[in-house]
């Protein structure tokens, strides 16, 4: 007699690699099915997959929590926005320059911190957030104040990428290097040594684990991520100014790695999906309300957001704290893809506890 | 004017704008040391406790005296909400994810407030009167002068009320040692709850001071995140070294807008936390709690 389990066993598995190239390919072949407003988003959502899985590093994976992202993609978006005007630098070298410039001030920021336990990281990552802030609005000579910044479209090969189209093929270039390269990290020794430091930081010293040099590797890593988001939304806008890297955009990463799912990189793709669309339809519904009852909506759409996204992540910690990826796969364990080998559904890994 | 009285003038003014951030860092180091949960929605709390006395008093007509009842009372309410249906279910999660908690809740009032009450200033009732204080002979505008000697007033009470009554000692009790305090038959819940009902009273009297000396708007929660600069330097678990920092970090956010420009009194803080970090993480007064790694 066969156990129950086998005729799940038995049906068709396809690998994920297999799965991730058909969806790359489908990827790139949506500039050509779907309206170029769509394209505009899909480009959006690109940029914030790549700053998601930065915030997915540090706060899902090593359990450092950051306050102040948004301020590390504003380093990376001003750094572009520099380079090419004062520099003339080529978008190929700076956009990773981006990533480094937001590394270095992550670091600075979080290195007092990053040796003890506890709340002072968030508030250096805090204190990053408006002080990095203040200085792109009062750093007059350099970042223009709040008038901020023009960018020239990125170009390849005297080929200018100047609309969303063009612009899109770059994000998802960075978007599938970013994937693989969070993926490979994590399967690493290091993606071990973080969710060491994550879990039970004591027992991880004890069996050898540098501690503060793995917070320090996995700060430095979310920052670049960080950094290279801000630089091609410096592109993406050909716009850089203050106004776009508040409190409310860090927010808005926090909620999105906490939707998705905590030290997950599907939750991190899922989070951004569902935190990008999420602006779009609460204006859209908040504007279908405000026409039906003819009252004027557009003052209440920042404050709106703010209360969704706090109402994200207090409720998804309470009730789903492995978010969208762990109902995804839960989902999933009725289909034939997305089926994880090494865990079988059910089975608790250690990734994406807390 | 001669420099040196410029500076002690300006040097008085912090001080006294300095009381207040003693009085809402007090509700946050309660909250601290009864449940080791760290309320980054302190801020937001002091602010919608202000739009509370705002509507009581103004749109209700009920006067200030009344409509400060009605304020703190509404502020315990919501409050034990939010004790109750957010931070109760989190118990024993880790603590980063129950920052995480406080920091959405925190944004969930901005939001409300924003969507409820708009974002522009609001004119609350003067319960402060304003003719100058001269102290001295140092001239100290009259609503800071007089909201420092409020919140002196209730930050007097409150150590006492901590020190001598029952409810205050069980606090202190259950902070030194949740399960011993647990056997010796104090009700652990209730005394987070507690802890969190005077953060409430601390913060409605804290923000309705603010919105006196400033304006009411929705950003003064943000405001308050200063007070975050004032635990470091203070020390997390210590009472009174969360007051002098307090008063140390108004008198050096004046100063430094008298000296630097207006601009930077708005990072000082910040700055100033961030050099707490790099040379005395466990703060000026805090026990060893900091754990280096």
């Amino acid at each position: 007699m066969a156990p129950v389990s086998t005729d799940r066993a038995a049906a068709p598995r396809i690998p994920g690699w297999v799965a991730g190239a058909v969806l790359i390919v489908a990827l790139a072949a949506l500039p050509a099915v779907v309206p170029r407003y769509w394209i505009y988003f899909a480009g959006l959502l690109g940029i914030n997959i790549i700053a998601i899985h930065g915030l997915n590093i540090m706060t899902g994976y090593t359990g450092l929590l950051s306050l102040g992202h948004a301020a590390f993609v504003g380093v990376g978006a001003y750094t572009v926005a520099l380079a090419q005007s004062r520099l003339g630098l080529p978008f190929y070298l700076a956009i990773p320059l981006a990533g480094v410039a937001a590394a270095v001030m992550g670091v600075g920021f979080g290195l007092p911190s990053l040796r003890i336990r506890g709340l002072y990281l968030v508030i250096a990552t805090l204190a990053a957030q408006f002080i990095l802030n203040f200085v792109f609005v009062h750093w007059q000579s350099v970042t223009n104040g709040d008038a901020g910044l023009t960018v020239q479209p990125a170009i390849l090969f005297g080929y200018p990428l100047n609309n969303e189209t063009r612009a899109y093929y770059l994000i998802l270039f960075c978007d599938v290097i970013a994937t693989v390269f969070a993926i490979n990290v994590i399967r690493s020794r290091v993606g071990r040594a973080f969710i060491a430091v994550r879990e039970r930081d004591r027992t991880a010293e004890v069996l050898g684990v540098r501690i503060v040099w793995y917070k320090f590797v996995a700060f430095a890593l979310g920052s670049f991520y960080a950094g290279v988001a801000g630089g091609l939304l410096a592109y993406f806008n050909q716009f850089v100014n203050p106004e776009q890297f508040g409190l409310l955009l860090s927010v808005f990463f926090l909620s999105a790695v906490i939707v998705g799912g905590m030290g997950s990189i599907l939750g991190a793709i899922l989070g951004a999906v569902f935190m990008t669309l999420l602006p779009e339809l609460l204006r859209g519904g908040a504007l279908g309300i405000g026409n039906t009852f003819g009252f004027d909506v557009s003052l209440i759409l920042v404050p709106l957001r703010e209360t969704v996204f706090g109402l994200l992540i207090v409720g998804f910690l309470i009730l789903e704290p492995r978010g969208l990826a762990r109902l995804w796969k839960r989902a999933a364990e009725h289909l034939p893809f997305g089926r994880d080998r090494h865990h079988p559904p059910g089975s608790a890994s250690g990734a994406g506890r807390q | 004017m001669n420099p040196m009285v410029m500076f002690a003038e300006y040097s008085a003014v912090g001080i006294a704008a300095g009381g207040i951030y003693a009085l809402i860092a007090l509700g946050t180091v309660v909250i601290f040391k009864s449940s080791q949960t760290f309320n980054f929605a302190m801020g937001e709390m002091m602010m919608l406790s202000a739009y509370f006395f705002y509507t009581a008093a103004v749109t209700f007509a009920l006067g200030p005296i009344l409509g400060m009842a009605a304020a703190l009372l509404a502020s315990v309410a919501m409050v034990l909400v939010i004790e109750r249906l957010a931070l109760r279910p989190m118990m024993g999660r880790p603590f980063i994810a129950t920052v995480m908690v406080t920091f959405g809740i925190g944004s969930i009032i901005r939001g409300l407030v924003g969507m409820v009450w708009g974002p522009s200033d609001l004119q609350i009732p003067a319960i402060l009167a304003r003719s100058p204080v001269i102290v001295g002979g140092l001239f100290i505008p009259g609503k800071t002068a007089r909201a420092f000697a409020i919140a002196v007033a209730i930050v007097g009470a409150l150590i006492a009320f901590l020190r001598y009554s029952r409810a205050g000692i069980a606090l202190r009790a259950a902070a030194a040692d949740q399960i011993t305090a647990y056997s010796m038959g104090i009700d652990v819940r209730r005394v987070v709850a507690f802890s969190w009902i005077i953060a409430a009273i601390t913060g409605c009297i804290s923000g309705v001071l603010m919105a006196n000396v400033n304006s009411l708007t929705p950003s003064l929660g943000l405001v308050a995140l200063n007070v975050l600069a004032v635990i470091i330097l203070g020390g997390m678990n210590s009472i009174g070294g969360v007051l002098v920092a307090g008063l140390l970090i108004g008198w050096l956010e004046a100063v430094t807008g008298w000296m630097l420009g207006t601009e930077f009194r708005e990072i000082t803080p910040y700055v100033l936390a961030l050099l707490i970090l790099l040379i005395r993480p466990a703060g000026l007064f805090g026990s060893t709690e900091v754990e280096r790694i």
